[in-house]
């Protein structure tokens, strides 16, 4: 076999072996989102019904909450970035990353002083190749998020958000994830958790269904005060189950396209090896035909 | 109120612990224990850690373990929101 014949083997086997893994990964993504999309449906009934007490209190208590009112002048800014654990997933990291760093840069803007709060380990380690300060990380399986994680982050960052300006408090928190739109798209967002925008939740309430006049038990204030925490719990929890669904679809885009590349580049290696073979054997049969003629001749 | 009941909902943070129609919800606030039959003016209450008991329209008993939640009643629609609950057999 000739040399070039054998490079030409060597790359289609090369190109297969790859195939092989990302058509393995791009399946276990396929069957993972499934499950990860049950998540956050599965999560929807909680936040719903937090979201629509949240504005209950908000609406109808004329209580003034540390959490709900803007402060006159903001110093800090706390910015939780969601990423994921792994890559080989397109631009999924690098588009949120992106999206964080522009946010960053717009505060900055502002005069404000901005801190980063990091959940997945890409995240971590984008900030930490770039010696960028980190307030504070969480690395714990971003692929199935954990409430118990999304009760941590915001208990920091709750903490952070109760101290003094001149203690390192912050003034405002911010999200930035990976919202899964559909099985193709996922788009970079970034979400102000406090102080408070209600976001109402998947189903928006109808114009005439007004809210009703509750009666608060202790009172609104003391509901408000445990209400607050849950609700900013619920929506990075919301926020990490839609990141790692996300994730999930981002990495199985990435490995279609990967296997389907692998597919062309088998066909192409294929037909510059028909090739080599056949100019090897043309090039044999004229060494056979040239080499008989010499002989004759002679 | 013949002929009226609640529509419960126990939630908890990743899934929903159960839901059903129900004669009479009890549960435990800060304030002390509550029992809330249908018609009740609407309510947000905190929870205290403790049980949840319900009876469904069918005469049967439920109980759930809530802890860090509260409570919200309104038209007839009772939901339990805690961040940990979990039915007790």
């Amino acid at each position: 076999m000739g040399a070039q014949l054998r490079v030409y083997t060597q790359k289609i086997k090369s190109a297969q072996t790859t195939k092989k893994i990302t058509k393995a990964m791009e399946l276990i993504a396929a069957s993972r989102i499934a499950k990860a999309q049950a998540r956050v449906a599965a999560s929807g009934p909680y936040s719903r019904a937090i979201t629509r007490a949240v504005s209950a209190v908000a609406t109808y208590s004329n209580v003034d909450h540390v959490l709900t009112t803007e402060p006159e002048n903001v110093n800090r800014a706390a910015v939780i970035v969601l990423t994921s654990d792994r890559g080989l997933a397109g631009p999924f990291n690098s588009q949120v990353l992106r999206e964080a760093s522009e946010l960053t840069e717009l505060l900055r803007s502002q005069g404000k002083e901005v801190v980063h709060y990091l959940y997945g380990r890409k995240a971590v380690g984008y900030f930490q190749f770039r010696k960028f300060p980190i307030a504070g990380q969480w690395i714990a399986n971003a692929e199935a998020p954990e409430f118990v994680t999304a009760q941590e982050i915001s208990k920091t960052v709750l903490e952070a958000f109760e101290k003094d300006a001149d203690e390192g408090g912050v003034d405002e928190i911010h999200v930035v994830y990976n919202r899964f739109v559909s099985m193709m798209t996922q788009t970079p967002e970034v979400l102000r958790l406090l102080p408070l925008e209600v976001v109402e939740g998947v189903e928006e309430p109808e114009s005439t269904d007004v809210l009703p006049l509750y009666e608060f038990e202790p009172d609104a204030e003391s509901v408000l005060d445990s209400l607050l925490p849950v609700y900013i719990e619920s929506r990075i929890f919301n926020a990490m189950l839609q990141s790692a669904a996300a994730k999930h679809a981002a990495t199985q885009k990435a490995m279609k396209s990967a296997s389907d590349n692998a597919d062309k580049l088998i066909t192409d290696y294929t037909r510059l090896r028909n090739n080599a073979r056949q100019a090897e054997i043309t090039q044999q049969i004229s060494e056979i035909v040239g080499g008989a003629d010499a002989l004759s001749a002679s | 109120m013949a002929g009226r009941s609640l529509q419960v909902s126990v939630v908890a943070a990743d899934h929903e612990v159960w839901s059903g129609a129900a004669v009479q919800i009890i549960a435990k606030t800060v304030e002390g224990e509550i029992g809330i039959l249908a018609g009740h003016e609407p309510m947000l209450a905190i929870l205290a850690q403790g049980e949840v008991r319900v009876t469904t329209t069918g005469g049967e008993k439920v109980t759930a373990q809530a802890d860090d939640g509260f409570l919200s009643v309104e038209n007839d629609t009772v939901t339990v929101v805690a961040g940990n609950a979990s039915l007790v057999k």
